[in-house]
């Protein structure tokens, strides 16, 4: 197998993928949005609940998509739950450079996220594949427009 | 997986005939010696866009580098020998057809465009509120939205012709559907998702039955089968050249001379005109009415090379290879564990359609790309039909004259090698 699908597709993600975290509706959520990638058909719901501090108590989602988009999802509610949302926007921004940016260095303005960062990492396998970067950003890209209290978002720009 | 390029050369029983050398068809298509990721290129997406013959490519470029010029204005040479190349390929599509002259040849953009020109030039013209329109549940986007936005403005009422769990469309279904309200039947010849062939000279016989005009999308169809309009009776028809092996940016509505002479511009502009005061402007006759602007000249002139391309090794021995190469590959893909057709119509063009177990079409499409197998995955513009089969997605071979059984193995290889992978 050539090693660039091996970078792609880690165990962790292939794990993920198939027994997704936090894979369920929150009842009362604080904010959801919908997203969508019309490219390849995936779908998929994130749910916030934020305490009274601001900081995302529980974070959710469920759809349907392709394992990376699926993995993506997973592993940013586990690393989403407990921050707040300056700080789960930071890590977007730091999650979007290393799935782009091909001098995207893991060490580099270290802001206390570095734990966070090292799981995510396993995802930048998708910089080799620029398609599939939808994919990887697509949780991300709801759960922001969750928080902005959009309805909708597709990566297609139309919903 | 490795495989010599050797191993993607035509197999025995592979359908070549003296009048249809696979070899020597290969051959004409440059792009076919491209390697992907070290290996042969292995294009099974043809029904998202073909490749382009030798042919075509070089018909481009010498009307480029020897006679181009804007067409139906000039007095000068390049001018003349441009527009005579230029309606010279309207001529050749009116025989592809067998359209009853040159004036029922209308380029556009492409079929999208062919449709909404019918849809905004006839469709308002003669719609009106509670008429009817009736499409198939397997059309592409480009035959659905452009009636959605129809009923929009005018109030017309859209159904839908269902299809069985196989993807046959349901022609008693059909019938029942068709009344006095029914105006206009637009569905495709062949769908793109499912490979299913309509049996369109039944669908026309029975609408006009009821006095509705009919209107095939032909797509898919034109580029496996011989299509004759006179023959079907169709009242419009359309298809887009770049699946036909020819340029993108050039389509054909195909229309009867009648229909459109009393169609209303679909766009203004120049070349369209016979006379234009400020008082008043008088319209040309179609097919020049419908072709505002200067148009895609070059890619016209490409799309009539790419007719002539087909027509020279003939629908008979195309359909043929082709059909022997769609049975392999559904005996083939049928044998790779988890794998599910979708789309099992008794009559089908050379399109399989897949789903595999626990693995969504978006990663098969990545990995048997690494082993540069070229096939589209998602909803392939057809989302009522992944809808009706339950899916959100599926991964979709579709093949052209140039396919062979070799590259049919190479893709159930690399299936299985993503079988392995994801531990299916």
């Amino acid at each position: 197998m050539r090693d660039e699908l091996r970078e792609l597709y880690q165990e962790v993600i292939l794990d993920h993928g198939r027994s997704p975290r936090n894979f369920r509706r929150l009842e009362h959520p604080t904010c959801l949005a919908h997203g969508n990638n019309p490219i390849c058909g995936d779908m998929l719901v994130v749910y916030l609940d934020l305490d009274k501090a601001g900081r995302i108590a529980d974070v959710a989602f469920q759809g349907q998509g392709c394992a990376i988009s699926m993995a993506s999802a997973s592993m940013m509610t586990e690393v989403l739950k407990g921050k707040t949302l300056t700080e789960a926007e930071k890590l977007f921004e730091r999650f979007h450079d290393m799935c782009t940016k091909d001098d995207f260095d893991a060490a580099a303005a270290d802001d206390g996220d570095a734990d966070a960062m090292e799981r995510l990492s396993v995802l930048s396998g998708v910089r080799e594949f620029p398609i599939r970067v939808k994919c990887a950003t697509l949780a991300w890209h709801t759960m922001q427009a969750a928080v902005k209290g959009e309805q909708e978002i597709s990566t297609e720009g139309a919903p | 997986m490795n495989r010599k390029a050797s191993a993607l050369k035509a197999a025995p029983g592979d359908n070549s005939t003296a009048a249809f050398d696979i070899e020597r068809i290969r051959a004409d298509f440059p792009i076919l010696k491209q390697k992907v990721y070290g290996h042969p290129l292995v294009y099974l997406d043809n029904g998202a866009s073909a490749q382009k013959p030798r042919a075509v490519i070089d018909a481009m470029s010498r009307a480029y580098e020897s006679y181009y010029s804007n067409v139906h204005r000039g007095v000068h040479w390049t001018s003349q020998r441009s527009t005579e190349a230029f309606e010279a390929s309207r001529g050749k599509v009116a025989s592809f057809l067998n359209a009853a002259s040159d004036s029922e040849i209308v380029f556009t953009r492409g079929a999208t465009e062919a449709i909404n020109l019918v849809a905004a030039s006839w469709g308002r013209n003669n719609l009106n509120a509670g008429d009817e329109v009736v499409i198939s549940h397997m059309e592409h986007h480009s035959n659905i939205v452009p009636w959605q936005m129809l009923r929009q403005e005018k109030g017309i009422v859209l159904k839908v012709v269902p299809i069985d769990d196989d993807g046959n469309f349901l022609i008693d279904e059909y019938r029942r559907m068709l009344g006095p309200k029914t105006k206009l039947v637009a569905v495709t010849h062949v769908s793109n998702a499912l490979g299913t062939v309509v049996p369109v000279a039944e669908v026309i016989r029975l609408a006009h039955d009821e006095g509705a005009l009919v209107l095939l999308d032909g797509c898919q169809a034109v580029p496996h089968m011989a299509v004759d309009v006179a023959a079907l009776g169709a009242d419009f028809y359309v298809f887009s050249g770049h699946k036909l092996y020819g340029p993108t940016g050039i389509g054909i509505l195909w229309g009867r001379e009648d229909l459109l002479n009393a169609m209303p511009p679909y766009q203004g502009g120049g070349d369209m005109i016979s006379s234009v005061t400020f008082a008043k402007t008088t319209f040309k006759k179609a097919p020049h009415r419908f072709e505002a602007g200067t148009p895609a000249i070059v890619e016209a002139i490409g799309l009539g090379a790419a007719v002539d391309y087909v027509s020279a090794i003939g629908f008979d021995a195309i359909s043929a290879h082709e059909h022997g190469v769609l049975q392999y590959a559904t005996e083939k893909l049928s044998g790779v564990d988890g794998l599910r057709i979708i789309g099992t119509a008794r009559e089908k063009a050379a399109i399989v359609s897949f789903v595999v177990d626990g693995i969504h079409a978006h990663d098969l499409g990545t990995i048997v790309d690494r082993a540069g197998v070229a096939v589209r995955v998602g909803h392939h513009c057809a989302q009522p039909v992944m809808e009706r089969f339950g899916v959100a997605a599926t991964a979709r071979a579709s093949f052209g004259l140039y396919n062979t059984r070799a590259e049919v193995d190479a893709l159930a290889d690399a299936l299985d090698e993503a079988r392995r992978f994801f531990g299916r």
